[in-house]
């Protein structure tokens, strides 16, 4: 196991810049998370990484080694894909030998580590089986096994979860994460779904168009959002961004409350018009605007439903609402972070 | 009530919709094609049958019975088993050099360089020029008086022109000539299977093979080939037919010779019943090629079957 550190990586299509400079480190052991939206350039970074793609500038260390001139295979990093890549035509067992067996280890010593890897994944009694016969869930497993069995240098792992449904993600993002735990790989997982950053990542960077706007752990990205884009990017509903004298304020929409609901600390209040509101079970979500500000800009805030009645808060009226001062973001004009309070 | 006219209710012919219904329209349109191979393939298939169990000749079309007389003669006659031995030889050995030479053209097609799509075009070219002409051009390159491959021999100083191989005059270079055409023929055809298979392997399946330390080889050998297999052995199994009942190269390059040396069944069969007239033995002869082609045929279908991936 080793760390990955990257100096300015730029990498160009025919001209087209799909990383516009990334350097990253990731210390030995690390969960690694890369966040963008769709075509921000995390794919191409990681496979940069791994030697499938050859970067137009930069630098690719692995355990403090240059490796920009390996090939893949010397590298010694392991890939998980997007659907997995597993070979239709071997068993199971096949699959996950396949590694060992370019790297010419000794029969014995395949057949053992093939066993504690299936072992380790709970896949142990699959491994006579071809990949057609497994079900999704399952085909992770094998493909995790594959990658992890000759011991990487690093694991990387391109949108693992997004062939799962919806709630076979849950549980295989918690094995993923309780897997490297026990491992302590150092991993680089690549998703546009928040979720899985934030409760996977022991840090996490956000890309956009090829840059990345911030590197830091799951709370410090929620909490202090560097500029803008991190700021909208993360959270469900995103953070309400408002133009005020000259620059911009940004609150989060759990952080928008009816002023009674907020006692004693130093706040901020506003005039909040509702438009519109929905309920989902566990939380309310009022969409709105406050007075003083572009009428047109939704304003969302996101109520414990236990505490705002349906009939206390209908289309049409206003309200007072609040936000405490400690709660406030303000941006600048070019949309960066500007202050703590 | 105003009564504009009599209602007439006249009954739906039952014929009228008869081709809506998908059973009859599909026996409607399949027609014509069974019909044509019932009338082209499967009447002179019994007609064959049946002549090789008689003594028909086209100096005595009488209609005498003669039970296996004909096929005891011809597996007595040596220059049949020659025949025999040659189509297999023929046959394979094309199909291999076809292959080989196709996967390396696909490998080489599948890389980006400038006028790929004109070498594209022009590499189905042995496909698409008549037989005829591509076999008389090839019958000047083994002239034995103005071979160009000679010419390019002796002067590279390979050979010396007193050594010069006589191609088509010298057995096992007659059979190295047209085994050389027939793979000729038969290789745009192997490289757009190989192509096509190649083209749908998934490019994670490629991408994970070259993370997992596959160099070129293994990449290839372990991973593309046996995934396209399936498609390849159908693509062999039409190579295979073709070239076994195949006389067309062989008539119009050696005539079967030197000495019967690349004498094949579909041409023997051919100059036996049709030429000489002895359409009985001529019947037998044809008729050996179809055990074999079914053995080969439901061998492979059976493999292809079982590798289903």
């Amino acid at each position: 196991m080793a760390a990955v550190l990257t100096r300015d990586i730029v990498k160009k299509f025919a001209d087209v810049p799909a990383v516009n400079g990334i350097s990253l480190g990731v210390p030995d052991g690390e969960f690694m998370v890369l966040l963008g939206p769709s075509g921000c350039g995390k794919t191409t970074f990681l496979r940069i990484i791994c030697g499938l793609e050859k970067q137009t500038s930069g630098e690719v260390l692995i355990g403090g080694e240059v490796v920009n001139d390996m090939p893949p295979r010397a590298r010694g990093v392991a890939m998980m894909f997007q659907s997995y890549g597993l070979y239709p035509h071997f068993t199971v067992r096949n699959n996950i030998a396949f590694p060992l067996r370019t790297q010419k280890v000794a029969r014995a010593e395949i057949g053992r580590k093939v066993e504690w890897a299936s072992q380790l994944l709970g896949i142990a009694h699959l491994l006579e089986r071809r990949p057609r016969q497994l079900s999704g869930g399952e085909r992770q497993r094998v493909a995790l096994a594959r990658a992890l069995v000759r011991e990487p240098t690093a694991l990387l792992l391109d949108e693992p979860l997004s062939n799962l449904d919806a709630k076979l993600r849950a549980s295989a993002r918690l094995e993923i994460k309780q897997f490297q735990q026990r491992v302590g790989v150092t991993t680089i997982y690549v998703t546009h779904d928040q979720v899985e950053a934030m409760g996977m990542g022991d840090r996490i960077a956000v890309i956009d168009r090829g840059i990345v706007r911030q590197v830091g752990t799951p709370s410090e990205i929620y909490d202090d959002p560097a500029d803008r884009f991190v700021a909208t990017f993360v959270g469900t509903p995103p953070m309400n961004i408002v133009a005020r004298n000259g620059g911009y304020l940004g609150f989060r929409p759990e952080n928008f409350l009816p002023r009674d609901m907020i006692n004693g600390e130093a706040s901020t209040e506003f005039q909040f018009r509702v438009d519109r509101s929905e309920y989902l079970g566990s939380e309310r979500i009022v969409y709105g605007a406050i007075e003083g500000f572009d009428p047109d800009q939704v304003i969302t805030a996101k109520l414990p439903p236990a505490h705002v009645a349906d009939e206390w808060i209908r289309p049409g009226e206003w309200h007072a609402f609040a936000v405490r001062n400690s709660a406030l973001r303000n941006f600048d004009k070019d949309g960066k972070r500007s202050s703590r309070l | 009530m105003v009564t504009i006219g009599e209602s007439v209710v006249r009954p739906a012919s039952r014929l009228r919709f008869i081709l809506d219904r998908r059973d009859v329209l599909g026996s409607f349109l399949v027609a014509p094609a069974i019909l044509y191979v019932l009338l082209l393939v499967g009447v002179p298939f019994l007609m064959a049958l049946y002549y090789s169990v008689s003594a028909y000749t086209i100096y005595d079309p009488s209609w005498s019975f003669v039970g296996l007389d004909n096929f005891e003669d011809i597996i007595d006659d040596p220059v049949f088993r020659q025949t025999l031995y040659n189509t297999f030889i023929f046959t394979f050995g094309s199909q291999i050099l076809g292959l080989i030479l196709g996967k390396f053209g696909a490998l080489v097609l599948l890389r980006r360089f400038p006028g790929r799509g004109f070498v594209r075009a022009m590499i189905i070219l042995p496909w698409a020029v008549p037989i005829a002409l591509a076999t008389v051009a090839w019958q000047w390159m083994f002239d034995s008086l103005y071979s160009v491959i000679n010419w390019t021999l002796i002067a590279l100083d390979i050979v010396d022109r007193s050594e010069a191989p006589n191609w088509l005059g010298t057995p096992s270079l007659a059979m190295l000539s047209v085994i050389v055409v027939n793979a000729w023929r038969f290789f745009p055809f192997a490289i757009v299977i190989f192509l096509a298979g190649i083209t749908a392997v998934p490019q994670d399946v490629l991408d994970a093979a070259t993370v997992d330390g596959a160099g070129f080889w293994r990449r290839n050998y372990q991973i593309i080939v046996p995934m396209i297999l399936p498609i390849v052995a159908i693509g062999l199994v039409f190579g295979i037919v073709f070239t076994f009942t195949d006389l067309s190269i062989v008539f119009l390059m050696t005539m079967g010779g030197p000495v019967g040396a690349t004498s094949v069944l579909g041409f023997q069969g051919f100059q036996t019943g049709i030429v000489s007239g002895d359409v009985s033995h001529g019947a037998a002869i044809s008729l050996f090629m179809v055990p074999v082609l079914l053995v080969v045929v439901v061998a492979m279908l059976r493999f292809i079957r079982r590798r289903e991936i």
